[in-house]
């Protein structure tokens, strides 16, 4: 009597796929979750040109101007002289941090052979004012040796004495050879790729089951023949392609449009996709924990957000996880995000290949395994 | 005579304290419009949803189509066609894709619009479900039951929610259901659609079966025992007067 053809669970799988898609592809959160807010962040950073490094001086009005060192830092390009301001407004922007350094050049009895020059810096420019300190002092020691080699030129005797001497002159020479230039899409592009693979693997598979299973439509293909595992196998599948296809989107438009570094071309961007598959198989496992444990629909996001926004600060995701004090860096080396960005940045950039990414992997791999063993805890089909 | 294509023997559910169901026995036989009536809360939800195999029982014995609940619930699965009294679509996709989206799940190539067609919603194949009015998403949910060419079909409480005009497109698509050979198996509250829909219905109250039989059979016992209503009845009610104003054709209010 039974003559039926044998069900197919894979095909009855794919139908959920291809109908999932679509719902995905309608539904304006997945678009504006998965690729928009990525791609917004990526165009404001991919706009931001590392350039070179401005400092704001001002020079004392009491100055000396008739000076050599005056001349040579007037011409220093690094420093931005700003004009015209009374040593009072000086003093006041310091304060306030917009200016960089005051700088007083000074020959109080003339004639001295000393020309004495004071910079004066404040805590609201903390780093920049180091660098004032340090560009101002190679100009003072470019002067110095200047003077010295006239000076001996005059007094053959005394060079003489210094080069038998155990202790010479040291004089600074600096050199650069040709790098890869680390820009910074090469550093935000991936960060940006590793967070919307998060986002969209925590709150999409969290918002899906939840309410697939609040609006009784997994009720209702409990009806037909498919098994539970296909029913998720088959969302799990869409949801990967879909956010496949815009990590590619992602991928492209950096390479493009702001030369993000693809170091072996296609072979690169391929292996990014594969981090970014296995990343989201791991953060739908937090997805499905969230949904099991969400009461209703409003407490998704809080719960989802407990799980993302940590990550997205804390996983060198805008910023290096270097310049967080210790205490915090021993947290971001505990989350997965920060595995998954610092393997595709070294994928991208430094064109490792999968097996110099098995420490990365690893840690990845064992938070999959701690999270899948809590939502076959917490998983609920009704 | 015709077989039996349900047997429910003995059938018990309970929760924690309370029992749903309470020894209930009966059998459908094949090709019949079966009733199962009941006040809420009688039971019959749950029976339908055990026979459907989405509900474990507490103890007897079920078969369908000569195939165990407790050792083929797959094979089941695929000859029936159940609706449920609540349940959703795929968010986001039209009705045309919903189908497709069953006829995967069933592995049963299917024509979507002639589908469609036949519940009277061919114009509505790119809307979306929550887009339909009351008796429309009925006639849908009917649709989707009917993919797999079930040889059963279940209806929960098919025509609760609906007007007079909605209700009667769906009692009309019910009897073409069971004219093509399907057999049908409905719950419902509304005495006057078991009346004139079901060949046999079932009388359930608190868990258990208080009667069975064909409507005619139980009208007749009880006119036989002496009743008699306390008021002659008119040659039309309401609904009729109603019906001739409103007019009966389907309509997609």
């Amino acid at each position: 009597m039974n003559t039926t053809p044998k069900y197919s669970q894979l095909k009855a799988m794919l139908a959920i796929s291809k109908a999932s898609f679509r719902s995905m592809l309608r539904s304006p959160s997945a678009v504006i979750f998965g690729l928009l807010f990525p791609l917004v962040f990526i165009l404001a950073f991919g706009f931001i040109k590392p350039g070179n490094i401005k400092l704001d001086v001002a020079l004392d009005n009491s100055s000396d101007t008739t000076g050599n060192l005056y001349r040579e830092l007037k011409n220093t390009p690094v420093l931005q002289f700003k004009e015209r301001m009374t040593n009072d407004a000086q003093t006041d922007l310091l304060q306030k941090g917009r200016l960089d350094a005051i700088i007083y050049v000074d020959r109080t009895d003339t004639g001295s052979m000393i020309e004495n020059i004071r910079v004066i810096t404040s805590k609201a420019s903390r780093e920049k004012s180091k660098i004032v300190v340090s560009v101002v002092g190679d100009a003072v020691n470019r002067q110095n040796m200047l003077r010295l080699r006239e000076l001996s030129q005059s007094m053959p005797e005394a060079m003489k004495q210094l080069e038998s001497s155990n202790q010479p002159m040291a004089e600074l020479t600096t050199g650069e050879i040709p790098g890869r230039e680390y820009k910074t899409i090469d550093f935000i592009l991936p960060g940006q790729l590793g967070f919307s693979i998060l986002s969209a693997g925590v709150f999409g598979t969290a918002f899906v089951f939840f309410s697939l299973r609040q609006t009784l439509v997994l009720k209702r293909f409990f009806a037909t023949p498919i098994n539970r595992s296909y029913i998720i196998l088959g969302e799990a599948l869409s949801r990967l392609v879909f956010q496949l296809c815009g990590s590619a989107l992602i991928i492209a438009l950096g390479r493009f449009f702001f030369g993000f570094t693809l170091i072996n071309g296609w072979m690169t961007a391929a292996t990014m996709l594969l981090l970014a598959a296995i990343g989201l198989i791991v953060f739908m496992g937090f997805g499905f924990v969230v949904s099991g444990i969400a009461k209703n629909e409003s407490t998704i996001p809080p719960i989802a957000n407990i799980v993302t926004l940590p990550q997205f600060l804390l996983s060198g995701t805008f910023f290096s996880v270097d310049v967080f004090p210790n205490w915090l860096q021993a947290i971001s080396k505990v989350l997965p995000l920060t595995y998954l960005n610092d393997a595709l940045r070294k994928v991208a950039f430094e064109g490792a290949g999968l097996s110099e990414l098995l420490p990365q992997l690893g840690v990845i791999g064992l938070w999959g395994i701690v999270i899948y063993f809590l939502a076959v805890r917490f998983f609920r089909w009704e | 005579m015709a077989a039996d294509i349900i047997q429910v023997k003995e059938l018990v559910k309970r929760y924690d304290r309370l029992t749903a169901v309470d020894g209930i026995t009966f059998s459908v036989k094949e090709g019949e419009i079966f009733g199962l009536l009941g006040p809420n809360g009688a039971g019959k939800t749950t029976t339908l949803e055990i026979i459907e195999t989405l509900r474990e029982k507490t103890s007897g014995e079920v078969t369908v189509c000569g195939f165990s609940i407790d050792k083929n619930p797959n094979d089941i699965k695929r000859l029936i066609g159940v609706q449920l009294q609540a349940a959703g679509y795929y968010p986001n996709i039209n009705l045309q894709e919903q189908l497709e989206l069953f006829s995967g799940l069933y592995n049963k190539p299917v024509d979507t619009m002639e589908m469609l067609g036949l519940v009277g919603l061919g114009d509505k194949a790119k809307s979306k479900y929550k887009e339909l009015s009351g008796g429309q998403k009925q006639r849908f949910s009917v649709c989707t039951t009917l993919i797999n060419e079930p040889k059963i079909v279940f209806l929960d409480e098919p025509t609760t929610g609906l007007d007079p005009q909605a209700r009667r497109n769906l009692w009309d698509l019910i009897r073409d259901i069971r004219n093509r050979g399907t057999t049908v198996v409905i719950t419902t509250h509304y005495m006057d659609e078991a009346e004139r829909l079901c060949d046999r219905v079932a009388i359930v109250e608190k868990g258990k079966i208080i009667a069975l039989d064909s409507p005619e059979v139980l009208i007749d016992r009880l006119v036989d025992a002496g009743f008699e209503r306390p008021k002659e009845v008119k040659k039309a009610n309401l609904e009729d007067v109603f019906l001739s104003l409103t007019g009966q054709e389907w309509r997609d209010e």
